[in-house]
């Protein structure tokens, strides 16, 4: 099963689950506390996720690892292999 | 009795205009080979540098020989994977290792990589930027922003079990990359993913070691509209087909 049709299969399964809950018709209505929590619930959701997101990202980017001692490791690394090329006879 | 090696280990090198860092990386990995005594051959693959690439690969097959340095040059530009297809042909390694030949992986990390296969007998092995003591230098914040934002894109569409989809300082064990080759038909930054999801949907285990990726081209070539789009497109078209 693709990834897409993974996604697809959840949230049918989650949308028919909310919309049984939050649309049944009057007899079959759950309590209406809980209505009132489940109807705004997928927006609520995707505010959530939203943030999340937001989060995360932020967090990985302020965390970022900036790799100062690689780079001057490399310069040194450079010079050192220039030298030793142009011993060993190569001509740039 | 002491512990078997590796065996030989295989560096694919697709160059295309690297007449300046060719003959360093060459250099370095050599260096990391002869120092922890691993078995290798590196395979150079130019696309018909017009840049005198080629002139210095010979002047490197000089000097290190010809068992060492492998030249396997093509006519034109004709994109990574074929790279990798043709320069496997004449790999005689149980492990071929890929990486950019612009220096901005450091051969160093290698032996990292084969201690860790050795360690969990991992099918791939991948550098990551993200995790541990990986990262980057030479980004400004917005390209950190980005990579960022397309990798945290990518985890949550994909799931694919790896830190670094887009990075592609990696080991494969020859067989694994050979199948894997056959199946991904992406380009650029997607191949690599493509790769690493496809390794997964075929049960194969993926290991990982923090590298540090040293850009030293993001100052020349910005990372524009045209590829955030096309990255944005392959990373859908994953999403939908596998």
């Amino acid at each position: 099963m693709t990834k897409l049709c993974q996604w697809l299969c959840g949230l049918a399964l989650l949308g028919s689950a909310w919309a049984a809950l939050a649309l049944a018709p009057p007899g079959l209505q759950p309590p209406a506390p809980l209505r009132q929590a489940l109807l705004p619930l997928p927006i609520y959701l995707l505010v959530a996720f939203g943030c999340y997101s937001l989060a995360t990202v932020g967090y990985r980017v302020a965390t970022f690892n900036d790799c100062e001692e690689a780079a001057a490791e490399l310069q040194e690394h450079i010079k050192a292999a220039r030298a030793d090329l142009r011993r060993r006879g190569l001509r740039l | 009795m002491a512990a078997r090696g590796p065996g030989r280990v295989s560096v694919l090198l697709p160059t295309y205009n690297e007449r300046d860092n060719l003959p360093l990386v060459v250099w370095l990995l050599v260096r990391t080979f002869n120092d922890s005594g691993i078995d290798f051959e590196i395979i150079i693959i130019d696309d018909g540098s017009p840049d005198g690439t080629q002139e210095v690969a010979q002047q490197l097959e000089k000097i290190y020989g010809s068992d060492k340095i492998l030249l396997r040059p093509r006519a034109r530009k004709l994109g990574l994977g074929t790279a990798y297809i043709h320069g496997m042909k004449y790999a005689t390694g149980n492990f071929i290792v890929i990486m950019d030949a612009d220096l901005s992986h450091h051969p160093k990390f290698i032996p990292e990589f084969i201690r860790k296969q050795k360690e969990g007998n991992f099918d791939i092995v991948s550098g990551t930027r993200y995790k541990g003591n990986g990262g980057v230098y030479g980004w400004d914040l917005k390209r950190k922003l980005i990579s960022r934002g397309a990798n945290f894109l990518t985890q949550v569409l994909l799931r694919p079990g790896a830190s670094d989809l887009t990075g592609s300082f990696r080991l494969y064990r020859k067989e694994v990359l050979e199948k894997l080759i056959e199946r991904c038909v992406s380009k650029g930054y997607v191949f690599q993913m493509e790769m690493i999801v496809r390794a997964r949907q075929l049960g194969f285990t993926i290991g990982e070691v923090p590298i540090s990726f040293v850009d030293r081209v993001y100052g020349e070539s910005k990372l524009g509209g045209n590829e955030i789009v096309s990255f944005l497109k392959g990373l859908l078209t994953l999403f939908a087909t596998t």
